[in-house]
């Protein structure tokens, strides 16, 4: 006689789904994004801001307490606590599924604790998750002690002190200029500020900023804080050394190389937008940016993007295009003029930024066969110098299958082997197994159901 | 520039043809593989590794006995290569209709020479604490391994090329004609042609019973010691059994890496290879059935892949009489990976004709099955 | 780490075999730092692994928070009686 065992009984998920309805759902809390939420909520709409750090602000506006914050990060939070909008932050967004019809938007969010999963469905999104920095590698720049420089400006602003630190710092653009002064504030020794780029690069790109004087005077009061360590250009470190941590630096200058006695290295290479969720959704991107239209509206209905995502291009670029995004994803019909003409006029400054600060085409040849290029899996450069694509290397090697999900080493062999990078799947951070199950209700229970006799 | 004409094409560079290249070479015979794309990349990439004893049909457990003892017998070259790992597999029970199967299967194999011991709960459960209490037992098959299927694959092509084989990559055969194959406006004529092209076999061959089936995984951060041996539900061959819509099977594997590999689905939904999130859901509600710790496991990843399904759960290994020269290595379904040794090493004996090990009639791809299944 | 105790608002946490109280509002990943710990994580060859981009995005600051493991300690915030492992993460409890 056989019997059969009906499995389709499912178990109860230990952890709830949260659910909430809105109008707008804007995801990263950095100046683009708390723009655009103040905007669409003073246009009446409802709306949920999510940001993954433990308060909003993003990079540049990270802060433990207001007062350390500038006046005009003070009046946006100020304008954005005044408006209706929900800001939840210590969630990191794992997966958007794209409306369905006249549907909404679905984001599903985990929060870093733990608890019930945060599913948000809103008629229109708007995606501010800026940008991250680019390591490249070197060797020995996987050794503790070596960090960003937005890096340590994150970690000094969340509260790590690295005084009495020798720091060198080296790398490319005006971000080494306050991390300079804010550790040197900070009493930290910095031995050597290394500017990749040419002095008369940099020169140029200073000229230019005479239309902006408050901009060259924040420039030069920066470099006031620091005024006894020496800035150097065309200069770059091309290893780091140390046992258990960083000791010391190579530091080249093109023919001459000197070694450099340190405890800390701040390093990075320019900025890379955060396009993973855009591309989830199915933004489309151009040259490592999400493409939007002049109301901020991306390739995908209902879907606007602003701020460093769309383009590096800082602060006070990222604050107008959110308001333009958070404008029309409330609704408005075409954006503010001022606003667009004030947007022209900082892309200008921006496309000119990042033309004076490429990486220049030495730091392609600074890791050697054995240095490690994926960090999370340890893949050696030698793994996959000959392959010829990231989606090869990650078969063959497992290159960028690590946690980081190959945001570290894919951008980093982007500039070094010029490869494109893979697809992206959910989740769009690391998550729970139980976030993924959690997320989508089943509507049909599915039965596996097993003979008992016979095969 | 003339080039000598090979003896055997294989068409497509995933495992399977991998192996049947080498195979082939080993005979003696000048080998030429052609992949499309990038050897080693397609379903060969996507699946699970598993090197596993499977008895949806006694063929299948001849086919899959036969190879798994061919994996054991392999150069430490290439199991170090594959990071061959022999894990063994645990067949999970959840009440006695289920253990009554178990105690079957264990009659099966006994009789069959595969080594398995019968689990009753407190085993079970001692083996892996991460199962949820309340199971009635399992089947122990310590043969069983894993291994990492691209590098395996990479490892068998280095072996065909060892013994003379070229390997030509971005090469996509348009058509096989009698004793050939044409691509990019050139014939290449050979005595035998190899179909081996996996799940997009059909297309150059028409006819051929094979069609996509769509399977998803997803893989966490390093948990070690999360589980010790590959882990899956008994109902997992009925899922792989029923050629029809869509179910979801509990099976996870620990990764040398110390990961933990969760599946699985299946689906017939042509070529879509996106994830479609209430399936991995299902998978993954299913695998805490039976793992509740698995739930507050870190996922860092998920894919998708396409097993070549055959309406039997069968292979076709063998001449494919319509074409002179012809012959097939495709339609693994998910034992790709398993058998794909005993593939080539029936392809070979036939190529060449010699008795094969086992009876590889069986695998006839002329056996006359319905193109389409339902 | 300096012998006196920081000023304003503190928590305790237990980092590995130390217990320490340091500054309410800081990331776990700024306490580790203050608290001198190099190797935060060893990497797959076992290399001594700390924080890089401080901000989410690289995974090297993972540590194990409370028994979860994997946990990226730059995002989140020191809380009372919190338990902090360094190194390789450990069997997940049952």
């Amino acid at each position: 006689m056989t019997s059969t065992v009906d499995a389709s009984v499912r178990i109860a998920t230990p952890l709830a789904a949260a659910h909430l309805t809105t109008d707008v759902v804007v995801i990263g809390g950095g100046p683009a994004g708390m723009a655009a939420t103040a905007r669409a909520a003073e246009a009446g709409r409802r709306v949920v801001l999510l940001d993954e750090g433990p308060n909003v602000g993003g990079q540049i506006w990270r802060h433990r307490a207001r007062a350390t914050l500038g006046a005009e990060a003070r009046r946006w939070l100020d304008r954005l606590s005044r408006s209706p909008a929900e800001v939840y932050h210590g969630l990191a967004v794992v997966d958007i599924v794209p409306s369905v019809g006249d549907g909404p938007i679905t984001v599903v969010a985990e929060r870093h604790r733990g608890g019930p999963v945060d599913i948000v469905h809103a008629g229109a999104l708007v995606l501010a998750t800026g940008a991250r920095e680019r390591f490249l590698p070197f060797p020995g720049w996987t050794l503790p002690g070596v960090i960003g420089i937005g890096g340590a400006q994150a970690m000094v602003k969340q509260g790590a002190s690295f005084a009495r630190r020798r720091v060198v710092i080296a790398g490319t653009g005006p971000l080494m200029l306050p991390v300079a002064a804010t550790l040197s504030a900070a009493g930290a020794r910095v031995v050597l500020v290394a500017e990749q780029a040419r002095a008369s690069a940099v020169r140029d790109f200073a000229l230019s900023l005479l239309w902006h004087p408050e901009t060259l005077a924040q420039a030069a009061l920066y470099r006031l804080a620091f005024l006894r360590s020496p800035y150097e250009f065309d200069t770059w470190v091309t290893e780091a050394t140390g046992r258990d941590r960083v000791e010391a630096v190579m530091v080249s200058a093109g023919r001459r190389t000197r070694r450099v006695s340190c405890d800390l290295v701040c390093t990075g290479y320019g900025l890379v937008p955060n396009v993973e969720l855009p591309r989830l959704v199915g933004c489309a991107v151009a040259e490592g940016a999400v493409v939007v239209n002049e109301q901020q509206a991306t390739s995908v209905p209902g879907v606007f993007a602003a701020g460093e995502v769309t383009g590096v291009g800082g602060v006070s670029l990222a604050l107008v295009e959110g308001e333009i995004a958070g404008a029309a994803a409330a609704g408005a019909v075409r954006p503010d003029s001022a606003l667009v003409r004030r947007r022209a006029a900082l892309r200008g400054v921006a496309a000119s930024l990042e033309r004076t600060f490429a990486p220049r085409a030495e730091l392609r040849s600074l890791a050697r066969d054995d240095t490690i290029i994926c960090r999370c899996e340890d893949v050696r450069l030698a793994s996959v110098a000959r392959l010829a694509s990231s989606r090869q290397a990650k078969l063959y090697s497992r290159a960028g299958m690590g946690a980081c999900q190959g945001r570290v080493c894919g951008s980093a062999l982007e500039f070094v082997l010029g490869w494109a990078p893979g697809t992206v799947r959910p989740p769009a951070e690391p998550a729970r197994l139980s976030t993924l199950a959690a997320a989508v209700p089943s509507t049909v229970d599915i039965a596996a159901s097993t003979p008992t006799s016979g095969h | 520039m003339t080039r000598p004409r090979p003896d055997a094409i294989v068409v497509g560079a995933g495992i399977v043809g991998a192996a049947c290249a080498a195979a082939l070479a080993g005979e003696g015979l000048r080998v030429l593989v052609l992949e499309a794309e990038v050897a080693a990349l397609g379903t060969t990439a996507a699946g699970m590794g598993h090197l596993v004893v499977m008895d949806d049909s006694p063929d299948q457990l001849a086919l899959t006995k036969y190879s798994t003892s061919l994996w054991a017998a392999q150069s430490d070259t290439l199991r170090t290569a594959s990071e061959l790992e022999w894990c063994g597999t645990i067949w999970v029970a959840e009440d006695d209709a289920q253990m009554d199967a178990v105690r079957a299967k264990r009659q099966l194999y006994a009789e069959h020479g595969i080594e398995s011991v019968v689990l009753d709960e407190r085993e079970l459960a001692r083996r892996e604490p991460h199962l949820r209490p309340g199971l009635a037992g399992g089947l122990h098959v310590p043969g069983d391994g894993v291994v990492y299927p691209p590098t395996a694959a990479l490892a068998m092509l280095d072996l065909a090329r060892e013994r003379g084989a070229e390997v030509r990559e971005g090469t996509r055969v348009e058509e096989i004609i009698p004793h050939g194959v044409r691509f990019a406006g050139t014939t290449v004529h050979a005595d035998v042609v190899v179909n081996a092209a996996g799940a997009a076999a059909a297309g150059l061959t028409p006819g051929l019973p094979v069609i996509p089936r769509k399977g998803h995984l997803v893989i966490t951060e390093r948990h070690p010691g999360f589980c010790r041996h590959q882990i899956v539900e008994l109902g997992y061959l009925t899922s792989a059994h029923v050629l029809t819509g869509e179910s979801v099977a509990f099976n996870v594997q620990p990764r040398g890496t110390g990961q933990v590999l969760v599946g699985s689905s299946r689906e017939l939904v042509g070529w879509d290879p996106s994830i479609n999130r209430q399936v991995l859901a299902r998978m993954i509600e299913r695998a805490c059935r039976f793992m509740p710790a698995l739930a507050s496991l870190t996922a860092v990843r998920t894919w998708t892949g396409f097993r070549p399904a055959t309406p039997d759960k069968l292979p076709l290994i063998g001449r494919w009489p319509d074409t002179p020269g012809l012959w097939i290595a495709a339609g693994h379904e998910g034992l790709g990976i398993t058998t794909s040794l005993g593939t080539a090493a029936l392809l070979a004996d036939l190529v060449v004709g010699r008795d094969c090990a086992i009876d590889a009639g069986p695998y006839a791809p002329d056996r006359g099955l319905s193109v389409v299944a339902e | 780490m300096s012998g006196t105790p920081p000023a304003g608002p503190t928590v305790t946490i237990h980092a590995d075999d130390r217990t320490a109280r340091v500054p309410a509002g800081i990331s776990v990943a700024a306490a580790l730092l203050e608290l001198g710990v190099g190797a935060f994580r060893r990497s797959v060859s076992g290399e001594a692994r700390g924080p890089l981009c401080g901000m989410g995005t690289c995974h090297e600051c993972r540590v194990t928070i409370d028994g979860t493991a994997h946990r990226r300690s730059c995002l989140i915030l020191v809380a009372e009686g919190m338990r902090i492992e360094t190194g390789a993460p450990s069997e997940i409890a049952s």
